[in-house]
């Protein structure tokens, strides 16, 4: 038998490790990736002549960053690597992607999709403007080109990435305006018996929040509206747990609501999805071992569930293991015994978390209407919802349909949450069934002047 | 038991004027919809009102049409983005510039002027034309549309007008008694008329087989796209006289900004699972396209893709008029991906020929007895 044909889409830690398992079992994967470098967005490198060290970039991840881009680079001449490679669209058994302005198709007969995750956004009156970043973003800013976004900036959202990122703009010299976290602090101690699962991981987070020491931290917030005038944002409103108004001045916002997957390719593979309760996500439908109900399509990383860094790196081997499975490959019982467990672990931890800083969901249903929430086609939450009551619009492809809200260029990538909380609350019917928006490709915009070379397509 | 005049399966473009129209002359009317109103090749094809290039005599129809796209906010109290830029076809070879003469010299007798540009007036009047083009044939009276607005919006008015329109209400079965039609539902409801329409678009010719009288139907996707939106600067619908289906290519700049297009090919369509693809090697291919009508279109990304579920006939005609089989059944689907045009223009014609037996508008050629008459 023919050694199987095998693509990767990602290069974090989910796609470096599923490499680096393929690899061991004597194949020749394919890496794609969209960045310059590998390492994902987690363990992003900094571009050449940058000469931060691990530890200024990666602070206490230093050690698992090295190790990851170290795997990585073990892997040369032995792995076919794409970088700065849009995979834009896929049908069976072929991966379609564009390098350059040069398209090119890549068949496979298993593809790993481990496409990472962005920010889950919620809007807030005068997030458009200029200065507010999502958390991601403004981490990647700082660790990649040593920019802050701001040089008084207030953090708002949820999640431990809100805490991690606010602590590593006051070590950058940023002065951090607030803290605010829309999750009430009791939230926290609920979870602490899923918690518990990475007691490790909870050693972090009280020293994270021990470096924060003297920012004003506020939990239970509700957003009021983000401050500017011509130049930006001037500060930004919140009420507290209690009620009372605060402002505080800054000139940049950065925010955030956990992490949501990157689907797109699993959908256009056919994937099915669920929706998943405890996150208010839709989530491709994922066995622990990273396969699914298409043959030949595996998931892996925060594009399948938000393991976080080192989870991805678990569910990266593992779906590798079930790619050499099923093409006849042995596989040793024991080590994927040993994975489904410790991603189980991972799983627990990541449920905590979620009950720890829940996705306000009511906040995103109750945002005024005249916010805008499509940002790509500027529709205001307000036309959503005159299309659910005026139009009849049932479920959001109806409603993008007759509103064009997650019909631009993100796809309803950051509008699409909040946007499905708005639709279900102006319905009166439960978030699951508005339904999710169906992706198109292509994943990513596509140049039109990317060309097919002759002759050389068909690989 | 719901009892009305007139029947109407299939809420696309085609049903949903039928019924306005039919409201209009005074007829009860229930408008039966499988899923919602324009959801599927209405709501997801081009946009073009265009009668340039039309089969012959399809134009008097068309021409109809035209007429109540003029209309259009008025008539049903709603925008659906209906705008006149003109509809500029070009050529690219001397034969292409012969078949936009003869059609020119052949379209005049139905009222559809157009006008011939040579190559240097072309690129005068249309700068953004690339280099390639050697004529174009100009019709200033077409435009472009809305279609995810379009068949929504004539079927709220129809509401208005009073008739029952029912979503998510897929048919099962048409049956003839001695007075009425008994058309069944899947959610178990039986639905009796005199007269009934079938206008299912690519899944009329279901109906139709069941009915007695089979047609000759393919189901194909058409494949579209659509750039990021830049400032508003190609006025006219864009087309290509041409009998080579790779370089057909057809866009239009809304005025928000976007550019949609299609064309080069179809894709694989399925009646069963409601999905239609668009085949990243066609999308590809349309790049070559438009690059070579617009070359400063490389300059763009697109932001999506999409497709439909289209029914074209063996030749290219659609089916619209009486049964040829069984009196008060009446036709309108198989529109061959040209439909959005016509669609205001069928319902009013429809109605017309429903409520009084007759219409003045010929639609002869549309007969579904054609195809008996060759089986």
């Amino acid at each position: 038998m023919a050694a199987p044909r095998v693509v990767i889409v990602g290069a974090g830690p989910a796609g470096v490790r599923a490499a680096e398992r393929l690899v061991a079992a004597g194949l020749r994967p394919t890496v794609v990736d969209e960045g310059m470098r590998a390492g994902g967005q987690i363990y992003r490198q900094q571009p050449p002549g940058f000469t931060r060290r691990p530890e200024e970039l990666y602070g206490t991840e230093a050690g698992r960053a090295v190790a990851v881009h170290g795997a990585f680079a073990a892997l040369a001449g032995r792995i076919d690597y794409l970088p700065e490679t849009l995979a834009w669209n896929i049908e069976p058994g072929l991966l379609h992607v564009a390098r350059d302005g040069v398209a090119r198709k890549l068949p496979y007969d298993a593809v790993i999709l481990a496409t990472g995750a962005t920010d889950r956004l919620l809007p807030v009156p005068g997030w458009t403007r200029a200065g507010v970043y999502s958390l991601g973003g403004s981490q990647v800013s700082l660790k990649a080109q040593a920019c802050a976004i701001g040089a008084r900036v207030a953090f708002l959202g949820t999640g431990p990435l809100l805490y991690l990122v606010a602590s590593q703009y006051l070590k950058a010299g940023v002065e951090v305006a607030a803290v605010l976290d829309t999750s009430p602090a009791s939230a926290r101690f609920k979870a602490l018996p899923l918690m518990a699962s990475r007691p490790g991981l909870l050693v972090k987070g009280a020293a994270l929040m021990w470096k924060l020491r003297g920012v004003p931290i506020l939990r239970g917030v509700t957003p009021l509206a983000i401050d500017g005038d011509d130049s930006g944002v001037t500060g930004i409103r919140v009420k507290d747990a209690g009620g009372r108004e605060h402002r505080f001045a800054a000139d940049a916002v950065a925010m955030g609501w956990h992490l949501r997957p990157e689907t797109q390719l699993a959908d256009l593979a056919g994937v099915p999805f669920e929706h998943d309760a405890l996150s208010g996500l839709w989530m491709a439908q994922v066995q622990a071992d990273g396969r699914t109900a298409v043959k030949g399509v595996y998931l892996a990383g925060d594009g399948a569930r938000i393991l976080g860094a080192d989870g991805a790196e678990i569910a990266g081997t593992l779906a590798a293991t079930s790619v050499l499975a099923d093409h006849g490959i042995q596989v040793p019982v024991a080590e994927v015994v040993e994975l489904i467990g410790r991603r189980a672990v991972m799983d627990r931890f990541r449920r905590g978390l979620l009950r720890a800083f829940p996705w306000p969901g009511h906040l995103a249903a109750a945002v005024p209407d005249d916010t805008l929430l499509c940002r790509c086609e500027a529709i205001t939450a307000g036309e959503l919802r005159r299309s659910a009551s005026d139009l009849g619009a049932p479920e959001v492809n109806r409603a993008k349909a007759l509103t064009r809200v997650g019909m631009g260029r993100c796809q309803g990538r950051y509008c699409g949450p909040a946007g499905q909380e708005i639709l279900a609350a102006a319905r009166g019917v439960a978030l699951p069934e508005v339904g999710r928006l169906r992706g198109q490709a292509p994943v990513k915009p596509l140049s039109i002047a990317t060309v097919v070379p002759l002759g050389v397509e068909d690989a | 038991m719901h009892q009305s005049d007139v029947i109407v399966v299939g809420g696309g473009l085609m049903g949903a004027a039928t019924a306005f129209f039919l409201r209009k002359r005074g007829l009860s009317v229930t408008l039966l919809e499988r899923g919602l109103c324009g959801q599927q090749a209405s709501g997801t094809n081009f946009g073009n009102v265009r009668r340039q290039g039309r089969f012959l005599p399809q134009l008097p129809l068309a021409n109809r049409s035209r007429e109540i796209w003029g209309r259009l906010p008025e008539l049903i109290g709603e925008d659906v983005e209906f705008i006149r830029t003109g509809h500029l076809r070009v050529g690219y070879r001397p034969e292409h510039v012969g078949m936009m003469e003869a059609y020119r010299d052949n379209a005049a007798p139905y009222g559809l002027e157009l006008e011939l540009i040579s190559a240097n007036a072309l690129r005068e009047r249309f700068p953004f034309i690339g280099p390639e083009a050697i004529a174009g044939s100009y019709s200033p009276n077409d435009g472009h549309a809305n279609p995810r607005l379009s068949a929504p919006a004539f079927a709220r008015a129809a509401t208005r007008a009073g008739a029952k329109v029912v979503e998510n209400c897929e048919v099962i079965s048409i049956e003839r008694g001695v007075e009425d039609f008994r058309v069944e539902t899947k959610t178990g409801d039986i639905y009796r008329a005199p007269m009934v329409q079938v206008s299912a678009g690519a899944w009329g010719g279901r109906m139709a087989a069941a009915m007695g009288e089979p047609v000759p139907i393919q189901v194909k996707g058409p494949q579209m796209g659509v750039t990021e939106p830049v400032p508003y600067a190609i006025t006219p619908v864009l087309g290509v006289t041409t009998k080579d289906l790779p370089e057909v290519i057809y866009a239009r700049q809304v005025t928000r900004g976007n550019i949609v297009f299609g064309g080069v090919g179809h894709g694989p369509a399925d009646l069963d699972t409601i999905r239609a693809r668009v085949r990243p090697e066609v999308t590809l291919q349309q790049f070559g396209q438009l690059k070579r009508i617009v070359p400063a279109l490389a300059k763009l990304n697109i932001i999506r893709v999409w497709s439909g579920i289209e029914g074209y006939m063996r030749d290219d005609i659609p089916v619209m008029g009486p049964s040829a089989k069984v009196p008060g059944l009446f036709y309108a689907f198989g529109f061959c991906g040209a439909g959005f045009q016509l669609g205001p223009g069928v319902g009013d014609v429809m109605a017309e020929l429903i409520a009084t037996g007759a219409t003045t508008t010929p639609i002869e050629p549309f007969s579904i007895a054609r195809f008996a008459e060759k089986a």
